[in-house]
């Protein structure tokens, strides 16, 4: 089954942008995915073929499938932390609006995935066949939906991004068919699930809110596992970049 | 005594072949001190000595059914721990710690059922725990200690379940589900690492201020720069860049963890 994930057509003019994006983009993203909603109880990755490979097809990139898709996908998912806290350290009143805890933990955050996607281009630069066209390209973001001027509203932010981060990983671990890729995407899962229990501490501060019931299932004590498709209208929200994932399932 | 003639003594051959627990071997270094024992003794060494001990645990198989072996191991560990730790009053009460406690007191206790329930015909007899290490630790009158151990267990759980990835990746719904536990015991890491003072990830192969030197086999190897090519030191240093990984133990070395407190 193919899944199309249509996140917003690319405008030239930024503030046109802003008002597309709330008339069709998470709207299209969100209708499509679902109602294609494709199932992968018992999908396993494939071995990646040639008409698999991450690169534009019909005008829009692909993320491709296999393990470059998995890792072409995880690529897109790091752009966006890095891009989201890259914005956040470099605030003109970053000093102001956080505490010198909040600051040391947001810097780290930044480097982390500014890390992390760095990463995932050196990877996939050096493991895909041509990676001048099968290279996910920088992707451009739209925050407008945050406040940069408000503590909660970062925060609050910044938690979305790392659950659904580990969300997405532990959803595509299976996708996986290489032991060595299994590994990588595993010591950065857990990296991820620091952050999100460091940044729910710093919201709902002597709590229990670093593993809360609202993301780790009381019954089971399990964390979230999702699929690209339940991921991708979510982070796409934050993502202006158009791009499909035809064969990530 | 200093520690290099320490640790020569504790691998001599009339050593290893002694009889008697755990226990009593470390009280034939009375006259040392046990604090000054088992400081010098790290976890892989301690794993060495182990061999001649009956109740020890080895290393599950390289299969999906081996690999929840030894998370269940490792959860029933935690699980015990916590449930004594809540028990014995040593967690401050009504406060922020309690609550973390409980919260993950109440995870582990669900891993343990859930692994149970998974492994079915195959699962395995809980083992006798000593979490006082024969008298060496005394994590339910100390809470620094308890804390201290917490930490060791959460960062051993997650570089523990890691490892195992490999070994579940024939088994996707099995590989899914510990992918899911992996990252709850992340959470927890990071949490108890804070509730000691530490940031929530780990930084280089720091065990971090207050760690017990025995449990630095917990955090050996965490300095990795190289991520399949790419040095992480390069944009912020070798701190940031350890720190954006964790890596992974093998099953003999969690299973030596693991035995430190099997008895």
């Amino acid at each position: 089954m193919k899944n199309v994930v249509t996140v917003k057509e690319q405008l030239t003019s930024g503030t046109n942008r802003r008002s597309f994006l709330k008339i069709s983009g998470l709207t299209m993203a969100a209708t499509g995915l679902i109602l294609t909603g494709c199932s992968d109880d018992d999908d396993r990755g494939t071995t990646p073929q040639d008409n698999q490979l991450p690169g534009v097809r019909n005008g829009k990139f692909d993320l491709g499938g296999g393990d470059f898709g998995v890792l072409t996908y995880a690529y897109a998912l790091e752009q966006l932390e890095a891009d989201f806290y890259t914005r956040v350290v470099n605030l003109n009143n970053f000093g102001t609006l956080f505490n010198s805890t909040e600051q040391q933990v947001l810097t780290d955050l930044y480097r982390h995935e500014v890390i992390h996607r760095e990463f995932f281009k050196t990877a996939l630069t050096g493991a895909l066949p041509n990676p001048s066209a099968q290279l996910l390209p920088n992707l451009e973001f739209d925050f407008s939906t945050v406040n940069f001027g408000s503590r909660d509203s970062i925060l609050g932010t910044a938690q979305a991004l790392e659950d659904t981060g580990v969300g997405a990983y532990n959803g595509a671990g299976r996708l996986i068919t290489s032991a060595d890729y299994l590994l990588l995407a595993g010591k950065i899962v857990s990296v991820e699930a620091r952050h999100a229990s460091a940044i729910r501490s710093l919201i709902n501060p002597n709590s229990n809110s670093f593993a809360g019931d609202d993301i780790v299932a009381a019954g089971n004590g399990l964390d979230t596992a999702k699929t690209p498709a339940q991921i991708l209208p979510v982070a796409g929200t934050f993502i202006a970049t158009d791009f499909t994932a035809i064969y990530l399932t | 005594m200093n520690i290099l003639k320490f640790i020569e003594s504790f691998t001599d051959e009339n050593f290893m072949k002694s009889q008697g627990s755990r226990r009593d071997s470390f009280g034939q270094f009375g006259q040392v001190g046990k604090n000054m024992a088992l400081a010098s003794i790290p976890f892989g060494l301690a794993a060495f000595a182990n061999k001649t001990y009956a109740a020890d645990i080895t290393a599950t198989p390289n299969t999906p059914v081996g690999a929840l072996q030894l998370a269940l191991t490792l959860e029933y560990l935690e699980d015990e721990f916590y449930r004594l730790g809540l028990e014995s009053g040593v967690i401050p009460p009504g406060g922020r710690d309690e609550k973390v406690f409980m919260q993950i007191a109440k995870h582990e206790k669900s891993h343990v059922e859930f692994l149970k329930a998974g492994l079915g015909a195959n699962v395995i007899a809980k083992p006798t725990f000593d979490f006082t290490v024969g008298g060496a630790f005394s994590p339910f009158t100390d809470y620094p200690t308890f804390l201290a151990l917490a930490q060791a267990f959460e960062d051993t759980g997650v570089r523990a379940y890691k490892g195992q990835a490999a070994n579940l990746i024939t088994a996707p719904d099995l590989l899914t589900a510990a992918l899911q536990i992996h990252s709850v015991e992340a959470r927890h890491a990071s949490e108890v690492r804070r509730l000691r003072g530490l940031k929530g990830w780990i930084t280089g192969n720091q065990r971090g201020a207050g760690m017990p030197a025995p449990t630095q086999g917990v955090y050996d190897g965490e300095e990795k720069t190289d991520q399949a090519g790419y040095n992480t030191a390069a944009l912020f240093g070798a701190d940031a860049g350890t720190e954006a990984y964790d890596e992974p133990l093998t099953t003999q070395q969690s299973v030596d963890i693991a035995n430190l407190f099997i008895v």
